[in-house]
């Protein structure tokens, strides 16, 4: 099996796109290149920006390279010269939607594609009880997912995730340690790039909307204090907003001294819902579903359903629609025509 | 020392919370975080807060909250009055801090407790027991050793450790005794005997060797202390360190250290409630003045936080660090920076930087105050 594996792995390994990104900063297609750097655990590699072949010794690519790096290009577009940026498939979706909104430069950025086969989370990983991991096999990008027929288990979750903690050894299965976004996975096509590197999977094991409908179907009482209890964790950090890619005002009314609004602090034990539900309305019809909200989120709070439920709404009542798909047709909410759905739908759907 | 068997932990709960006011780590939606004791609290929330070796938030919310109100004016016609909010006068307990935490209520006193003294922290401070519980398995994220921390000896007003049987509990100051003496009275604590120091030695030995294999250990804070700024201020690395931050301010929300806060007026209708709640370096109106803000880029508000922790707090505290190890950052930071990857960049580019280091003297001056 080790063989099989090695035989028919797609990984598009760390030393690949080395390779590629310093023939681009050799050859002058780029001043920089921005991708991952390798942490200093096995799960913490962090964004990175690099201006030499010689750095580039630290960039890395595994499962654990989860961030979308779409939004780093609004900076990376103010500087001189093209910057090389590793998109995974989902992360495509954002940098149209960036495109389509005139934040990022197209001519500035240079994007390989590369190949994504579900990314983990090092949270789901905690809450499995593997803590305190000094190694891990496994999670080397393209190495093991869920739904690859070489390293499939009976039950669907995926090959076997070994890791050597202080503890002892563990185990997990990869689909047991995938980000939710994972799960609900997009699919393999990058919708923008210049090239392409590595083949993906797609994980999708799960219906999106399946935890919107479940909502939905609660009372109203019962959804209040759904999300009453979820969003009453907030500590307004702010990590959710500025990780998304959606959220790119310069300055945010929540930041802004004018308003009773500003970030620091709650009126009231539940004034929390105002900075998430507004933050979604803002969002609606531009957010793609990236999911870095929920994956930074340090209270755990899954911040991806508000923005699902309007991707969900928005699907009902205009047709199927993602964002970020392209870079240059007109959202739902921002066009209008006659079949629009009236205001009156409010009360009909409730 | 005495003991308390584990199933009736729920109980020796109950009996804190009879007295007193009852803060602990509880599981609530997934995470825990420190509570107010509730009944309704199962046995398994509280086994797993208990067990749980870091809660999301460090407990400093307990003695420092994320928002408190400070006074109250309220407009009545030509009326015009000014009601104080009212100090703390009630006795609480906490139960299950950590030591690393401890050591973080160690740097919060040095701030709020020299004068001029926070009256509303002090008097916190002043009626909360604190019962801390001795860590076991550790993370490969936690650094207390380095800044001296015995996660085996929380020295708190009753240190308590957890074994698989027992909760062992010995007091260590006079709160502590006076704490014991009315759990004593009410039942649940039963004197330990020799065997059970025996475990409870072994059983801090076996994390202690743990400790030793943690990989941030033994690093090394070499060149880090009060006398650092004008070698660090300057270094060019500050401008590859920022550079993935988003200026969330989870790193300061979850520190157990961090205390700067803000100032608000909350207009009410008919006057204003004054608050203060936790402000963020990261963020870009902190320490915003009249005439405009003396940090404007992120890379200063970075570089500020780390100073803070490693540099200018220990100029102005006998040498003492502000940060405690806990690895709350290392483990929460959405873009995986923190301050043990600042310490080890600044360790390997020691040399490189060595020749640059007379770097800008430019807001230098503007920056160098530290403190709020």
């Amino acid at each position: 099996m080790q063989e099989a594996m090695k035989e028919c792995n797609p990984s598009v390994s760390s030393q690949i796109l080395r390779e590629r990104a310093g023939q681009l900063l050799t050859d002058g297609t780029v001043a920089r290149v921005l991708a991952w750097k390798k942490g200093d655990l096995p799960h913490n590699p962090e964004p990175a920006f690099f201006d030499s072949a010689e750095a580039l010794r630290d960039l890395t690519y595994d499962a654990f390279c989860g961030a979308n790096l779409s939004k780093y290009m609004i900076e990376a577009s103010k500087l001189e010269g093209k910057t090389l940026v590793f998109l995974k498939p989902c992360d495509t979706y954002s940098f149209n939607q960036l495109l389509k909104e005139n934040r990022v430069d197209r001519e500035k950025a240079y994007i390989i594609g590369i190949g994504c086969t579900g990314k983990l989370s090092g949270e789901k990983i905690r809450s499995l009880g593997i803590k305190a991991i000094e190694t891990m096999e496994g999670a080397e990008e393209g190495m093991l997912c869920p739904g690859r027929e070489d390293t499939e288990t009976e039950d669907g979750r995926g090959a076997i995730l070994t890791f050597q903690t202080l503890y002892g050894q563990k185990t997990c299965a990869y689909g047991d340690a995938m980000l939710e976004r994972c799960h609900v996975c997009k699919g393999k096509e990058h919708k923008i790039y210049d090239e392409l590197l590595g083949q993906s999977h797609d994980t999708k094991d799960a219906e999106r909307f399946a935890e919107v409908e479940r909502i939905e179907a609660m009372s109203p009482a019962e959804r209040f204090a759904y999300f009453q209890s979820e969003l009453s964790k907030c500590i307004r950090c702010n990590a959710c907003r500025n990780v998304c890619p959606a959220c790119s005002c310069r300055k945010c009314v929540f930041d802004s001294n004018k308003f009773d609004s500003a970030q620091k602090a709650n009126a009231d034990s539940f004034e929390e819902k105002m900075f998430h539900i507004i933050r979604a309305f803002h969002v609606a019809g531009r957010c793609t579903d990236c999911g870095e909200c929920s994956r930074v989120c340090p209270q755990g709070i899954p911040l991806h359903l508000f923005n699902r439920k309007f991707i969900k709404d928005i699907d009902t009542l205009y047709g199927e629609y993602q964002a970020g798909d392209d870079a240059e047709s007109k959202g739902p909410l921002t066009s209008f025509t006659f079949d629009d759905a009236e205001p009156g739908i409010v009360a009909e759907r409730r | 020392m005495y003991k308390i068997a584990r199933e009736n932990l729920p109980a020796l709960c109950r009996a804190m919370a009879a007295g007193s006011e009852l803060y602990l780590p509880v599981q609530k939606n997934g995470q825990v975080n420190f509570a107010p004791w509730e009944e309704s609290v199962d046995e398994a929330a509280l086994f797993t807060g208990l067990e749980t070796l870091k809660t999301v938030k460090s407990p400093k919310d307990i003695f420092f909250p994320q928002s408190e109100t400070l006074y109250t004016c309220k407009k009545d016609g030509k009326k015009l009055t000014v009601e104080p909010e009212a100090w703390k006068d009630q006795d609480f307990v906490v139960f299950g801090m950590k030591a690393c935490d401890l050591q973080g209520l160690k740097v919060l006193d040095q701030v709020f407790l020299s004068d001029p003294v926070d009256t509303f922290y002090a008097a916190r401070r002043q009626h909360g027991t604190i019962v801390a519980l001795g860590c076991k398995e550790p993370e490969t994220s936690c650094f207390c050793r380095l800044f001296g921390t015995d996660c085996t000896e929380p020295a708190a007003d009753v240190a308590v450790w957890l074994t698989d049987a027992f909760l062992f509990w010995k007091p260590l100051t006079e709160k502590g005794e006076a704490l014991t003496a009315r759990l004593k009275e009410d039942g649940p604590l039963a004197r330990a005997g020799e065997e059970d120091n025996a475990r409870v030695e072994a059983e801090k030995a076996a994390t202690r060797r743990i400790v030793e294999r943690l990989p941030y250990s033994h690093l090394s804070l070499e060149g880090w202390n009060g006398d650092a700024t004008d070698e660090k201020f300057g270094d060019p690395l500050w401008e590859e360190l920022y550079k993935p931050c988003l200026a969330c301010g989870t790193c300061t929300f979850v520190c157990p250290t961090c205390q700067c806060y803000d100032i608000k007026d909350y207009d009410t209708g008919h006057g204003i409630q004054r608050y203060r709640c936790w402000d963020s370096c990261m963020y870009s109106d902190f320490t915003m003045m009249a005439a405009a803000n003396n940090r404007t880029s992120q890379m200063q508000r970075f570089r500020q936080r780390f100073m803070h922790k490693l540099v200018y707090f220990p100029a102005n505290n006998d040498g003492m660090y502000s940060c405690v190890g806990c690895g709350r950052c290392v483990d929460k930071c959405p873009a995986s920076l923190n301050i043990v990857k600042v310490i080890k960049a600044f360790a390997a580019g020691e040399k490189a930087t060595a020749a640059k280091a007379d770097g800008p003297a430019l807001e230098k001056a503007a920056d160098k105050g530290g403190e709020k």
